[in-house]
């Protein structure tokens, strides 16, 4: 029987996972990109599970919500990726630490 | 004959394993295409795992939304930008065991403080959208274009203006390069490109009276 502590666990998991890449990925955004996404999952996870265990419908809702934001944000984060490598010509996050006008 | 509840069991933790893996290698793998490439092996068994819990219409949302669109723009991206790959990893070791301990630190603080065993006792009761009489898809559209229109309109200003910035930041002029102006050519008139002169006649010199002389 599936419990509401398996997707809860996983849920956990998940976040840790992308807060470890977040940790020993220093040289690429790309990857770091890439873990927000993990951890937005993780949320997500988390949201599904309650929603489904409570019978409320406003936590799908709010994943639904969630989807959007998070697809904007990842849209313009690699436009500003792309920027970025136009400009610099790295993606290493410890080289980009100036800000000019 | 094998249970139903032993069978969902089972293929949870097959599709919770497949989705711990896949995002163990998101973070670990050396090339960025392949990372990109396991982030959707992570999305499709989280799919799965929605599935398992009846939330159908987020599931294939997921799929289609996330592995369609915004996974295929990450590949395109990593595609596209020339990275050298054995700089990438520098630090990685370093960084190693820092990551190791914080991740496991937070998540033993985590599931101390959310009370997993106290939510062990919670089984999955009846479906709450079958409990309704409709399906997954319209109880939430139900809820989404009654309670929630509002934020549903504003998720999709959201979406328009994102689609707007991305274009913006991206979007290059190039001095070098000579481009027409369409807005310019719908507008031109016929006075900017013919000018009619008026002037008086006249006749063209006496070809006889200046070539002459010279030769």
């Amino acid at each position: 029987m599936i419990t509401l502590s398996h997707f809860i666990v996983l849920g956990a998991v998940l976040f840790c996972i992308a807060v470890a890449g977040l940790f020993i990925n220093r040289k690429n955004v790309i990857v770091l990109l890439m873990a927000i996404e993990l951890m937005l999952l993780a949320v997500n996870m988390n949201f599904v599970a309650f929603s489904r265990f409570h019978g409320d419908v406003a936590g799908q809702v709010f994943v639904f919500f969630i989807l959007t934001v998070a697809a904007a944000e990842s849209a313009i984060g690699l436009a500003i990726l792309v920027l970025l490598f136009r400009n610099r010509s790295t993606v290493n996050v410890a080289e980009i630490d100036s800000m000019k006008g | 004959m094998i249970d139903t509840n032993l069978f969902q069991l089972i293929c949870f933790y097959g599709f919770a394993a497949v989705t711990v893996a896949a995002a163990l290698a998101v973070i670990t793998l050396k090339n960025s295409v392949h990372a990109v490439l396991s982030l959707v092996l992570t999305f499709f068994s989280t799919a799965c795992i929605w599935l398992l819990a009846e939330a159908e219409f987020l599931a294939i949302a997921l799929i289609v939304v996330y592995v369609g669109a915004v996974m295929v723009l990450f590949l395109f991206v990593v595609m596209m930008l020339d990275i050298k790959q054995e700089h990438v990893r520098e630090g990685f070791i370093r960084y190693l065991p820092v990551g190791i301990v914080v991740a496991l630190v937070m998540l033993a603080e985590m599931l101390a403080l959310i009370g997993v065993r106290a939510m062990h006792g919670q089984v999955m009761g009846a479906n709450p959208a079958a409990a309704a009489g409709m399906s997954n898809t319209a109880w939430l559209g139900q809820a989404l274009y009654t309670q929630y229109l509002l934020p549903f309109e504003i998720a999709a200003l959201i979406l328009t203006v994102g689609v707007v910035v991305a274009v913006a930041l991206t979007l290059r002029h190039r001095g070098d390069k000579r481009h027409e102006s369409a807005s310019e050519q719908v507008r031109v008139q016929a006075r900017d490109r013919i000018r009619v002169v008026k002037m008086a006649p006249s006749r063209p010199d006496e070809p006889t009276a200046s070539q002459e002389p010279r030769q």
